[in-house]
C-alpha cells in the first residue's frame, strides 16, 4: 500500500518506524508538520515542543545519552540558536540514534535569510541526509538513525522547503523498537572538559574517515549511467528537476554527501565526458568535486541564489551548450494585476496596537512571527527585523546608543518564550528605559498554531501550567508591567502614551487570542451606513483585508469581517456599526 | 517522458478551500493508479495571500513543481489570480475560471486597482476558458464553501481519470458528513461544461 504524503509526514513516519521515542522541536516553516505528525504517533513517542531549538536540541541529546532513539526539528536559521550544542554534541557523541532534522528555504518563502544547512554538517564534522522526496525522506531518517547508532554520532537530516511541503507515494513498514534507555556512567566519554575533549577531538575526525566508507557504498547515493558525454552531480530536490532537463544525461544522485563519497565521485568522473553540479544554494559539492583536481561546471551555469527550478535548469542548460536561454514571456496585462500579499488577517489583535503605534513618532524594533506584516503599509509600523528575540534587545541597542527617539521593541508570545526573557533581563540590568511590547495572540500563529508555555497545553494534548508573561517581566526586574486589551484603540493609545513618557523600562502584553485558532469571530460583524459614511477613508488605515476600499465609499465584505470592531472605533462619522448579516 | 505528464496548477486566494481540492485530484490521479507529486506552499503565504497548488500525475514524476508553460489546466477561484499565474498553462491549455473577485489590501489601501474589465482580459489571455461563478452554483445546491469542488468538477472534464477514482478520492478527503454535498459539488461542475 502506497500512501500520500509530504516529506515532513514521511520525516515523522521514518522515524516512528526507526523506533524514535522522543522527538522535540520548535516550530518554523517549513520543518513545523515533522513533529505534530510525530505527536500523532503518541504514546509511543513522547514529543515535545520546547520554548527554543537549542533547548529542545539539548532535550534530545540528553534522551538520546541516556540510550532512546530522538529526533529534534527545526528550520535552518533554528540551528544557529542550536549551534551551541551541535558544535559538541558532536565530541560527546550519543548512545541512541539522534537526528537533526533541519528544514532550509530556498527562495525565502517564509524565512528571513537563505542560509544553506549543509554547510553545518561539514561545520561540525557530522554525517549528512539529503532527501528528495517523501519516500526517501522516510527511507533516510532510518538510515540517519542507524548511521547515528554505528558512529555515535548525531547526525543531520536536511530538507527543504520543496521536499518538507511536497507530496508523493510512500510505502509504510513496521516499527522497530530497541528498549535499552539507562545512562551508562562514563565521564571520560560525556565530560569534554579538556583532558577528556582533547581526545574526543581526535575521535570526530577518525570517525569522519571511517564514514566516508560508508558514505561511499550507501544506496543512498547511487550513480545511474546512461548517455555519458554529460554527469550531473546533483542532491536533494534538483535532481528531479534536473532529471526533467537532462534526460539523457548520467547522474550521481547524492543523499549521503557527507562525508564525501570520494571514491564513488571520481568513480563517476571517469566514466563520463564533462561534469555539471546542480545543486540549490552554496555550492557545497561543486567546491569540494573541484577539491579532489576535478574539472566540473557549476555555478557558471546554474544560480546560487533563490531556489531552482525546471525552468531555471531550461535555462542553466542553455547557458552550458552555448544556446540563448528560453524567452521567459512575460505575464500578459501584468502591470494591471494587483500584488496580493499575506497581510494580517481581519480581527487580528495585533492590527489595533500596529496602528495605535503609528501615532507617535518612535521607532518600533521588530520581531519574527505573524505580526512582521506590520511592516507593510497602511500599518507600516515595524523598522528593523533580525532574528527572534531581537526586537528586544536592539531596542535596548538603540536607546543605549542615544538615538533621540524612543525606541519601542515589539515581540510576539511564542518568541517572547524563545528568546525574548534574556533580552528583558538585559534592559533591566543595565538601567534601560525601552518600552516592550508583546503582542500576545496565545499561540505561535505563523507557523500554524502551535502550543508554547504560556498557552497551558502540550504538544502531547495534556493541559499543564500557563506561564505568565507579565511574572516573567516582573522577575526580570521590570516595575511598569501592564495588561491591555488590544482591541480597545482608546486603551491601548493611552497606555502606549503613558509608558513612552516613562522614564523606566515598561512591559505592556496585548493580550487576545488569534480568532483564527478559536475558529471564531471576534464580536458582531460589522457595516458601514451608507448615508452617514462620508468616504473619508480613515478605515481602510488600519489594513483590514474585510474593508473592500476599492469604489467611492468603502465596504465591509460580510464574509471575512470577524467582527473586531476596530474600524468602528476608527470612523470618526459614526458611520460603521455593528449588525452586518452573517 | 515528460509528455505523459499531466500537470493542474489550482490558484485562489487563502481560505478558498485550493488545498482541498488539490487533496481531492491527487487522491483520484492515485486511485487511478498513476505515480503522483503535489505542491503547494505554506506559512507567510497562506495569510490572506495568493495560493498555488500544483498537481502532477504520470507513470513517473520527477519534479513535483509543474514548469511555466507546461500545464494542462489552470483552475482559478478568484478571476485576477488567473491572470497572474497564467504562464503555467500550456499552449492551448484550459483555463477554468470561476468569476469571484476578492479585493486585495493593496487596492483597499489605495496602491493598485481591481481591472474592472478582467472578463474580457481572460478571453484575451486564455483561447481555451470556461468562465462562470462557482460560488453561485455552489450556492444553488445549499453551500457556497463548496465552490472549490464544483471548480474541481470542470476541472476533471479536462483531465482523463475515470469518475469512480474522483468519486472514491472525494469520500476519502471529505468528512462523511459533507460527503453528499460534495460530490454533489462536484457533479454540477463536471456536468456543466
Amino acid at each position: 500500500m502506497r500512501y500520500l504524503m509530504s516529506g515532513n509526514e514521511a520525516i515523522a513516519r521514518g522515524a516512528y518506524e526507526a523506533g524514535v521515542t522522543v522527538g522535540t522541536g520548535y516550530p518554523g516553516t517549513p520543518s513545523t508538520e515533522i513533529l505534530e505528525n510525530l505527536a500523532k504517533y503518541r504514546p509511543k513517542v513522547y514529543c515535545e515542543w520546547s520554548p527554543n531549538e537549542k533547548v529542545a536540541f539539548e532535550v534530545a541529546a540528553g534522551a538520546a545519552l541516556s540510550g532512546a532513539r530522538a529526533i529534534v526539528t527545526m528550520k535552518h536559521v533554528g540551528l544557529n540558536v542550536a549551534a551551541d550544542p551541535l558544535m559538541t554534541l558532536s565530541y560527546i557523541g550519543v548512545e541512541g540514534g539522534f537526528v537533526a532534522c533541519v528544514a532550509d528555504d530556498p527562495g525565502m518563502h517564509s524565512s528571513q535569510n537563505e542560509q544553506d544547512t549543509r554547510n553545518y554538517a561539514r561545520f561540525a564534522k557530522i554525517p549528512l541526509f539529503e532527501p528528495a522526496d517523501s519516500q526517501e525522506a522516510k527511507d533516510f531518517l532510518k538510515m540517519a538513525i542507524q548511521v547515528s547508532e554505528q558512529f555515535k554520532t548525531p547526525v543531520i537530516l536536511r530538507s527543504t522547503t520543496r521536499v518538507s511541503h511536497s507530496r508523493s507515494l510512500v510505502v509504510h513498514e513496521e516499527r522497530t523498537v530497541e528498549g535499552r534507555v539507562g545512562f551508562v556512567k562514563n565521564p571520560p566519554r560525556f565530560v569534554p572538559i579538556p583532558v577528556w575533549g582533547r581526545p574526543m577531538r581526535q575521535r570526530v575526525e577518525e570517525r569522519l574517515l571511517h564514514q566516508k566508507k560508508l558514505s561511499e557504498s550507501s544506496p543512498a547515493n547511487r550513480i545511474e549511467w546512461r548517455d555519458r558525454a554529460l554527469g550531473i552531480i546533483t542532491s536533494s530536490i534538483a535532481y528531479h528537476y534536473a532529471r526533467e532537463v537532462w534526460p539523457k544525461a548520467s547522474f550521481l544522485k547524492l543523499g549521503f554527501p557527507f562525508p564525501f563519497p570520494d571514491a564513488l565521485i571520481y568513480e563517476f568522473a571517469s566514466g563520463v565526458d564533462s561534469i555539471l553540479v546542480v545543486e540549490e544554494l552554496d555550492d557545497f559539492l561543486e567546491q569540494h568535486v573541484r577539491a579532489l583536481g576535478i574539472r566540473c561546471q557549476g555555478r557558471e551555469v546554474v544560480p546560487g541564489i533563490m531556489e531552482l527550478s525546471v525552468d531555471r535548469l531550461q535555462a542553466a542548460r542553455a547557458k552550458l551548450e552555448g544556446r540563448a536561454a528560453p524567452l521567459e514571456k512575460p505575464v500578459a496585462f501584468s502591470d494591471k494585476i494587483p500584488p496580493r500579499p499575506p497581510v494580517l488577517c481581519p480581527g487580528c489583535p495585533h492590527r489595533g496596537v500596529f496602528y495605535a503605534l503609528g501615532k507617535h513618532d518612535v521607532v518600533v524594533t521588530g520581531d519574527i512571527g505573524c505580526y512582521s506584516l506590520g511592516a507593510f503599509k497602511p500599518l507600516d509600523r515595524m523598522d528593523t527585523i533580525l532574528c527572534m528575540g531581537a526586537g528586544i534587545s536592539m531596542a535596548h541597542g538603540m536607546q543605549i546608543a542615544g538615538e533621540p527617539r524612543k525606541v519601542v521593541g515589539v515581540v510576539g508570545d511564542s518568541t517572547f518564550f524563545h528568546s525574548g526573557i534574556t533580552g528583558l533581563l538585559d534592559i533591566s540590568y543595565n538601567m534601560g528605559t525601552s518600552t516592550i511590547v508583546v503582542l500576545d495572540n496565545r499561540t505561535t500563529a505563523m507557523t500554524g498554531h502551535q502550543d508554547h508555555p504560556g498557552t497551558g497545553r502540550t504538544l502531547m494534548g495534556d493541559a499543564t501550567v500557563a506561564i505568565s508573561i507579565e511574572d516573567i517581566g516582573r522577575a526580570c526586574g521590570f516595575k511598569r508591567v501592564f495588561k491591555a486589551d488590544p482591541y480597545s484603540l482608546k486603551n491601548a493609545m493611552q497606555v502606549i502614551s503613558d509608558e513612552l513618557a516613562a522614564d523606566e523600562p515598561s512591559l505592556i502584553v496585548f493580550s487576545a487570542p488569534c480568532p483564527l485558532r478559536e475558529r471564531r469571530r471576534v464580536g458582531v460583524v460589522r457595516k458601514i451606513q451608507t448615508d452617514v459614511c462620508k468616504g473619508c477613508k480613515l478605515c481602510l488605515g488600519i489594513g483590514c483585508p474585510a474593508i473592500e476600499g476599492g469604489g467611492e465609499m468603502p465596504k465591509i465584505n460580510e464574509i471575512l469581517c470577524a467582527g473586531c470592531g476596530l474600524c468602528e472605533q476608527v470612523c470618526p462619522t459614526g458611520a460603521i456599526v455593528a449588525g452586518g448579516r452573517a | 517522458m515528460e509528455n505523459e505528464t499531466q500537470s493542474v496548477v489550482l490558484v485562489g486566494v487563502g481560505g478558498q478551500g485550493i488545498l482541498l481540492a488539490s487533496e481531492i485530484l491527487a487522491q483520484a490521479a492515485m486511485q487511478a493508479g498513476y505515480d503522483v507529486k503535489t505542491n503547494e506552499v505554506h506559512g507567510m503565504a497562506q495569510r490572506g495571500g495568493s495560493v498555488m497548488a500544483q498537481i502532477r500525475y504520470g507513470t513517473k514524476v520527477y519534479s513535483p513543481l509543474v514548469p511555466k508553460n507546461s500545464a494542462q489546466i489552470l483552475a482559478a477561484l478568484e478571476q485576477v489570480e488567473a491572470l497572474r499565474f497564467a504562464d503555467y498553462l500550456a499552449p492551448g491549455g484550459l483555463a477554468a475560471v470561476s468569476a469571484q473577485a476578492i479585493t486585495p489590501v493593496t487596492v483597499s489601501s489605495g496602491t493598485a486597482r481591481y481591472p474592472d474589465n478582467v472578463e474580457e482580459m481572460l478571453k484575451v489571455v486564455f483561447p481555451r476558458l470556461v468562465y462562470f461563478d462557482a460560488a453561485q452554483k455552489a450556492k444553488e445546491i445549499g453551500d457556497i464553501r463548496a465552490a472549490n469542488i464544483v471548480l474541481l468538477g470542470v476541472v476533471s472534464r479536462g483531465l482523463d481519470l475515470p469518475p469512480d477514482a474522483w468519486q472514491k478520492a472525494i469520500a476519502l478527503c471529505v468528512p462523511e458528513k459533507f460527503k453528499d454535498l460534495n460530490l454533489k459539488a462536484f457533479d454540477v461542475g463536471r456536468n456543466f461544461v
